[in-house]
């Protein structure tokens, strides 16, 4: 689904990502960690197609198109989700406004008829169950006023609504609390078919208990160093990632 | 600049779809001011006497006036010799029906989306249409005669009604207020009057259209609304104008008179020819609005959203004379490519208990100058009266601006009087938050616009909120960048 290769990206002018390699297949759960600044937030972005983000080299292939070459919006409607970090308000727009314009966007681009305004009430209300969300939270405005935990709900609450192929989930678990942690990662799983793709960031293993990880890849400088299964999440947490950094260096040396 | 700046940037071309020229033939003064082009205009219209002094004692009055300079605003020094003061459609002088109009003003009309017809069949919004000077037609008006409405054209009023435009002409505008509305009191050719008497509450919106056809003509009409005791109207005004590269100047007077227990609800949607991107061309707005709520438990509410204009420069005021009466302001006023906008309110509290609401929505794009001006005054007299200010403004993009100058004079103690002001730019991580979702650029800044004008979009009725926003949408054009 997903095959990034040799992928160089900076920001301001400084290299985050220096060659970075991964593959995705329809189905998978691949989990990404690492040390601060190693460039996971990066990643997200470039594959989102944040502006302020430079590509300077290596490619990323998106079901068998360039993605990089893709406008944003475009990006999102041939499926890729992006799960923010800091979701952002957007005051005086209701979710529910924004989520149905969004919604019908995205099946538009897919050939699908637009729903309704009944039709999308009918469709809301059966993902809000996903993520536990009460029906005052949609007639709010997009995350204006949200608590940290509801922000995050709010964004898999769309990724629900948006049915998209391959879901970038950066960080969604910093700032949550246990609860919150489990609501989000069961809505995450509900989402899991056999079929849609994930990619996990995330600092923290606990996560990866609710979320299982197919793979759990190690980012640092820039590059992925070193890949392996839950054990590897299980083992970052126990010893921290200086062993991976001696690792790395003595590879690069 | 960045990608999303860049595609908003290169979207434009914001064209303004209302900038037809139509071919009806009008009838003009000579250009320029003298009162012989006074005594012209009144005798053309076929005026008392008592009028035509009234407009002689405006014009000099107004000679001894200078032009106002203190607002934000920046333009070469209009020469009021050089504009025509009275332009009217060549047409039949009475129309019984629809049927009889002028067929190239009929086309203008469905130019401009109003068919009157549909309007008659639809919306039962009953319709003043003034093209350049004069009120080309008005339509519903036996419906409302039976329910002792009078809506028609003020230069009818002034034949059909002298005793009440007598009384209200001018009392709470006065000639002397300031150099437009002095200006305006002298040459004012045609404009819409409506009265609503006691007990009576106007079944439909009553709305009048300004039509800005010839070239170097001015428009200056004069609005007047009086509801009685207890009455209810809400009232609508539309506008717009060729494209031309030339200013011209539009300086109306509007005068509402609310008595006990009346409402009153004015919205304006103003879309004069903005100018072009170079800030060649436009309408110089200039426009006094004012309202007086006469009696106790009187109500007036102002809702605008103004798009167009090269300048606006209106202030929709209410004088709080009644005790417990209320005053409402809700504006949305954007400005793209080189408009400048300097608009507010004045809230004038005299009564007890009296109170206001300010809700002002400034959106500056391109390279424009978007300025709030403000005054709330509580009299000493004005016991326990209470006014709410809330003022944002929104950038889009880095070489406009917005500024905001509210004035405060509280002369009593027992006043409660709150201020709020933001200043916000549409992020770009706003827009690139919609774009991750499938939403375009451009449709992000329009959801993200529209939700910033919500608050003064719910005030106006259901059909003109729709057009408000579909303004919005083509005013903000190519405005980040």
């Amino acid at each position: 689904m997903l095959t990034i290769k040799d992928l160089k990206a900076s920001v301001d002018g400084k290299e985050i990502l220096k060659g970075l390699n991964l593959e995705v297949k329809a189905g998978e759960v691949h989990a990404i960690m690492g040390p601060n600044g190693s460039g996971k937030s990066t990643l997200a972005s470039v594959l989102a197609g944040r502006s302020e983000y430079e590509v300077n080299g290596g490619t990323v292939t998106f079901e068998g198109q360039d993605l990089l070459d893709m406008k944003p919006e475009d990006r999102a409607r041939a499926g890729v989700f992006l799960a923010f970090q800091y979701p952002v308000e957007i005051p005086g727009v209701s979710n529910a406004n924004f989520l149905k314009t969004a919604v019908n966007e995205v099946r538009k681009s897919r050939g699908q008829e637009i729903l309704d305004s009944k039709d999308f009430l009918v469709m809301m209300k059966e993902r809000m169950k996903l993520v536990e969300m009460d029906k005052a939270m949609t007639q709010r405005s997009v995350n204006e006023g949200f608590s940290g935990g509801e922000k995050k709900r709010n964004e898999i609450f769309q990724m629900a609504m948006l049915e998209p192929k391959l879901s970038i989930l950066d960080e969604t678990d910093s700032g949550l609390d246990i609860d919150a942690l489990r609501i989000v990662s069961n809505g995450v799983n509900a989402l899991r078919d056999g079929k849609r793709a994930f990619i996990v960031i995330t600092h923290y293993q606990r996560l990866l208990d609710y979320i299982v990880p197919d793979f759990v890849h190690v980012l640092y400088k820039g590059r992925i160093v070193k890949s392996g299964t839950k054990k590897l999440a299980l083992e970052l947490e126990e010893k921290g990632y200086d062993w991976i950094k001696e690792e790395a260096e003595a590879l690069n040396a | 600049m960045s990608e999303d700046l860049k595609i908003l940037d290169e979207v434009t071309q914001s064209e303004y779809k209302w900038g037809f020229v139509s071919n009806i033939e009008s009838d003009n003064a000579p250009k320029g001011l003298s009162e012989d082009i006074v005594r012209f205009i009144s005798e053309k219209k076929n005026e008392p006497s008592w009028l035509l002094e009234w407009r002689l004692k405006a014009f000099r009055y107004w000679l001894t006036m200078e032009e106002p300079v203190w607002a934000n605003v920046h333009y070469p020094k209009i020469d009021f010799q050089d504009i025509i003061y009275y332009s009217a459609p060549k047409a039949k002088p009475v129309l019984n029906s629809l049927d009889e109009l002028d067929p190239e003003i009929k086309a203008t009309f469905d130019k401009l989306g109003i068919s009157l017809q549909e309007q008659k069949r639809l919306s039962g919004v009953a319709m003043d249409a003034v093209i350049d000077s004069v009120s080309v037609k008005t339509t519903f008006r036996e419906a409302l005669g039976e329910l002792g409405i009078i809506f028609c054209s003020f230069s009818e009023a002034v034949h059909a009604h002298p005793e009440l435009i007598k009384k209200y002409l001018g009392s709470v505008v006065p000639y002397t207020d300031n150099y437009y509305s002095a200006l305006n009191s002298a040459v004012f050719s045609d404009g819409s009057f409506c009265y609503i008497p006691k007990g009576v509450r106007c079944p439909m919106e009553l709305s009048t259209y300004f039509r800005i056809n010839s070239a170097g003509t001015g428009q200056f009409e004069r609005t007047l609304i009086v509801a009685e005791d207890g009455a209810y109207v809400s009232y609508l005004e539309g506008c717009t104008a060729p494209m031309r590269d030339e200013n011209q100047l539009h300086a109306a007077v509007v005068e509402i008179v609310s008595h006990t227990d009346a409402t009153v609800k004015y919205s304006t949607v103003q879309n004069w020819y903005p100018g072009n991107k170079e800030g060649i061309g436009g309408i110089y707005n200039f426009v006094t609005k004012r309202g007086i709520c006469a009696g106790d438990r009187a109500k007036i509410s102002w809702t605008q959203v103004e798009t167009g204009s090269a300048i606006t420069w209106k202030y929709p005021s209410v004088i709080l004379k009644g005790d417990f009466s209320i005053g409402e302001f809700y504006s949305v006023a954007v400005t793209n490519n080189m408009q400048q906008a300097d608009t507010g309110t004045k809230m004038i509290h005299l009564g007890k208990n009296t109170k206001s609401t300010i809700i002002s929505k400034g959106i500056s794009g391109g390279k424009s100058q978007n300025s709030y001006r403000g005054l709330v005054k509580i009299n000493k007299n004005a016991d326990n009266a209470r006014n709410f200010s809330q003022c944002d403004s929104l950038l889009l993009g880095d070489k406009c601006g917005a500024h905001t100058f509210p004035y405060l004079e509280v002369n009593n103690k027992s006043a409660k009087v709150e201020h709020e002001a933001t200043t916000s730019k549409v992020g770009e991580d706003q827009i690139f938050y919609c774009n991750q979702r499938g939403i375009s650029t451009e449709d992000a800044v329009n959801l993200i616009v529209n939700g910033y004008c919500k608050e003064v979009f719910n005030q106006l009725p259901m059909e003109f909120a729709v057009e408000a926003q579909k303004l919005l949408a083509i005013s903000l054009e190519g405005s980040v960048g």
